[in-house]
């Protein structure tokens, strides 16, 4: 390794719920000070026997059974078995026998209470498909994306370009430490974390070119909207100045919420349901899957054409006679406006805060869905959350009687925020917060596109990390607790009280570490040791040995245990070794918890990844 | 005895024998035995000529996709040239190039406008029966189907940009493949008349690639619900 070779391209992935993009850059124009990035057409299955290069690649797994392809059916450029069918062929197939279809992996890799490494998808398949994890989905997906570029690129291996994935910013440390797992996996092991908003953000910058300093000001608060597929993520940016220079810290995150364009697709499919449907000839699941993909048609088309009130809904039937069976009705203007605009985006008032229902029992068979569909409800609780988010800065003031943190711009991104009556009525629906505190309205930073600008925005930061342009200052995107028990003489029937140890504070620059020497805990050899695991995405002010001894439900949220085994190593099992916790933030952006022992100094990689399925 | 029965005669002749007349009737038929001599050897130069060329073109059996393009490195046999004969009795025939593609392209454009639009379930089904009120209905999911089709699959523009009805100036040399003159076709270029149709024209073919096992002549397969 003396003589590493030169990165050719920067190369961005964004890693899409619903579908991957790759962007790259000539890291040869980074001399010009240019940046002229492409999107990679990705060499894909679309149907059996058919290969077709599209610019995203549906993040989808089809468990084929094996009498249900044709031998030499499928075949990509690059082999002539693929081990897994990804990509359009998947959706395809998956639609029509969804029993086999592995779908939305990557908001898996984020819910606690499964063990993403088992073979859990998808969840509804009779007991002889084969099942695969969400982490063995990822590697799939990553492993296309890798033989695709290296056929297109036979020069250069894309282990040896720079490379940034993106992940959503609410992915908490055992997601993101997964996503590069998954990487390594398929030889990307050095690939870069980045934030899904901040990449946006990046990609706006770069749209924007020269010009974007004139349309941000010291003092701005960028607020990220990003309405994906399956996902709603949020961020502020905070714009500040340092000697002369703008410096853009992202100041807060979301948290991850499970909602996003599939669900209004549905939504509108079940307002459609009603017309067709009569008592005699109940919708078929086939008929209601055509009528769900009709029913996106017929949204963008009522979305993006003001002139149109009525657009026609065609089921056709699925025979070979097409005239007969086929079922006609309509979607209007109204019910788009009232199933989308006013069940998803309502009109409410800033004090508002998203229902939740107790959750009946453990849903392991299912995601956790958001349980209130109004993302202006999920946006006025983050805003109220994260009202001291800028508190730090300076240039940045609150007015007195603020009851929320008050952005000063804001930047769309992802398909849903394309249609302008979607992002009018959100643009108006925060307006109406602002100006009810007597704040100026928000402006609207326009001009990346909202499907491809988080895999362009990654490109652009590996040009960034080279020292061109300005850099988002991030660092750990919550504070971190373990909870320990605290000293106090154990009352019969009463579970011990447990305090919070702050072990990683918010905004932990990566590549800094940080240790607790005056924290000492005996571990024995051979056994695992758990701890209980926190994360606050508010809580700003709590340094390294911070100890909370009560907290809201609102401040801490508990994360899947975090376990550590202490390997024997020439010790005797059962021996008691005082450690003490270190926390680093890696430079590539995941968190690194390790147990260092007091004596000697050896350290021990304490896991996150050991979710239990109980 | 008829023109071939002579030649057959003429063939099976033993040549050291040599005609007692020699009328102008044997000139003819000599003639026409060199021409035919002629055309039997480009024929042969040909065939040898496209066979080395297609050797050259074989790729090595590796990666399978067959594109449509023809440009591409990897592409299967694309087209055939057929030589179409006349037996003429001008000295210095000029051979007529038809150029006939493999329905390979043909079948996959059916199979996709099949697969989105339904096209073939449509066309062949017998419509009389039904009212314009049930055909519009499939009609618009043929239309909205072939529109996505199109628009994947081809780029189109139209040839001429002018508003359909104005008046158009077509100078010297022009196209005559992409502007077609009617009417009142006389004198000589330039020519003034008015924009009927305004013409398409394909600036790009993105037909997916076929992996070596599939049969394109299967536009759509039997379904089957387990």
């Amino acid at each position: 390794m003396n003589s590493p070779i030169r990165p050719k391209y920067t190369v961005g992935i964004d890693l899409g719920t619903t579908h991957c993009v790759m962007s790259y850059a000539n890291l040869a124009s980074l001399e010009q000070d240019e940046f002229s990035q492409q999107v990679m057409p990705i060499s894909q299955l679309t149907a059996p026997g058919t290969v077709e290069d599209k610019l995203q690649l549906p993040s989808f797994i089809y468990q084929a059974h094996a009498a249900e392809l044709a031998n030499g059916a499928a075949i990509l450029p690059w082999t002539s078995k693929p081990q897994h069918l990804v990509g359009e062929i998947a959706r395809n197939l998956g639609s029509k026998t969804p029993i086999r279809l592995v779908s939305s992996a990557k908001s898996w890799l984020c819910h606690s209470g499964v063990d993403c490494k088992a073979p859990i998808l998808p969840p509804d398949a009779p007991e002889e498909v084969e099942r695969i994890s969400p982490f063995q989905a990822t590697v799939a997906y990553l492993q296309h994306l890798k033989s695709a570029w290296q056929h297109q690129h036979p020069d250069a291996p894309l282990e040896q370009q720079d490379l940034v994935i993106t992940v959503p910013a609410s992915f908490d440390p055992a997601a993101r430490e997964l996503t590069v797992e998954a990487a390594r996996t398929v030889g990307l092991g050095h690939a870069i974390l980045l934030e899904e908003p901040q990449a946006a953000f990046y990609s706006w910058i770069e749209k924007s070119s020269k010009d974007w300093r004139k349309q941000v000001h010291v003092g701005d608060v960028i607020l990220v909207i990003d309405i994906g597929g399956g996902t709603t993520d949020l961020s502020l940016i905070a714009v500040t100045e340092n000697d002369g220079n703008l410096e853009l810290t992202r100041v807060a995150i979301g948290d991850h919420i499970l909602l996003g364009g599939d669900n209004m697709d549905l939504a509108l499919a079940y307002t459609v349901k009603t017309k067709v449907e009569t008592e005699e000839n109940p919708l078929q699941p086939w008929q209601f899957q055509a009528l769900t993909h009709s029913c996106r048609d017929a949204k963008e088309k009522l979305l993006n054409n003001m002139t149109m009130d009525v657009a026609p809904i065609v089921i056709a039937n699925r025979g070979s006679s097409l005239i007969g069976g086929t079922l006609r009705t309509e979607l209007t203007r109204d019910e788009v406006n009232s199933t989308l605009v006013e069940g998803f985006l309502p009109i409410v008032a800033s004090n508002a805060r998203p229902a939740t229902r107790a959750r009946t029992g453990l849903r392991t068979s299912g995601l956790p869905y958001a349980q209130d569909a109004g993302i202006t409800r999920h946006l006025a609780a983050f805003l109220a959350k994260q009202q001291h988010a800028t508190g730090e800065l300076e240039g940045i003031r609150l007015t007195e009687n603020a009851t929320f943190i008050h952005p000063t711009a804001v930047l769309f991104n992802g398909g849903v925020l394309k249609a302008d009556s979607l992002a009018d009525r959100m643009m108006s629906v925060l307006n109406g917060w602002l100006q009810a505190e007597q704040a100026p309205p928000a402006r609207l930073l326009s001009g990346t596109d909202l499907d491809l600008a988080v895999a362009r925005g990654a490109a652009y930061y590996g040009f960034v990390r080279k020292g061109k342009g300005v850099r988002i200052k991030g660092g750990a995107a919550a504070s971190y607790y373990v909870g320990i028990e605290s000293a106090m003489p154990s009352v019969p029937g009463i579970p011990p009280e447990i305090q919070a140890l702050c072990i990683a504070p918010f905004g932990m620059e990566e590549g800094t570490q940080q240790e607790l020497p005056n924290e000492e805990f005996g571990l024995v050899i051979g056994e695992p040791v758990r701890f209980r695991f926190f994360a606050s995405t508010s809580r700003r002010s709590d340094r390294v040995g911070t100890r909370l001894n009560r907290w809201s439900r609102d401040e801490l949220s508990e994360l899947a245990e975090i376990e550590i085994t202490l390997a024997k190593e020439g010790r005797n099992a059962g021996d008691i070794v005082p450690v003490h916790l270190c926390a680093a933030v890696t430079e590539i952006g995941t968190l690194e918890l390790q147990a260092v022992s007091q004596k000697d100094n050896s350290r021990w990689k304490i896991e996150f990844d050991v979710r239990s399925g109980e | 005895m008829t023109y071939i029965e002579s030649l057959m005669s003429t063939f099976s002749v033993d040549l050291t024998l040599r005609p007692t007349t020699f009328d102008l009737w044997h000139v003819c038929l000599a003639g026409t035995v060199v021409a035919l001599m002629a055309v039997i050897i480009l024929l042969l130069l040909l065939l040898l000529f496209s066979r080395s060329m297609n050797k050259t073109v074989a790729e090595p059996a590796t990666v399978q996709p067959i594109h449509a393009q023809p440009a591409e490195p990897t592409v299967k046999i694309i087209e055939k040239i057929i030589e179409v004969e006349k037996i003429v009795p001008a000295p210095t025939p000029e051979p007529v190039v038809l150029k006939e593609y493999t329905p390979d392209a043909a079948l996959q454009v059916l199979g996709l406008l099949q697969k989105e639009a339904r096209f073939i379930d449509f066309i062949k089904e017998d419509i009389t029966a039904y009212s314009d009120a049930d055909i519009g209905v499939a009609a618009r999911v043929v239309h909205d189907g072939c529109n996505k089709a199109l628009n994947a699959h081809f780029s189109l523009a139209p040839i001429r940009t002018e508003q359909e009805g104005s008046n158009i100036t077509v100078p010297v040399g022009f196209d005559a493949t992409a502007i077609r003159l009617t009417g009142n076709i006389v004198g000589a270029a330039p020519f003034t008349g008015s924009l009927v149709h305004k013409g398409w024209q394909v600036t790009e073919v993105r037909l997916p690639k076929l992996t070596q096992g599939h049969n394109p002549h299967i536009v759509a397969a039997a379904e089957i619900e387990l």
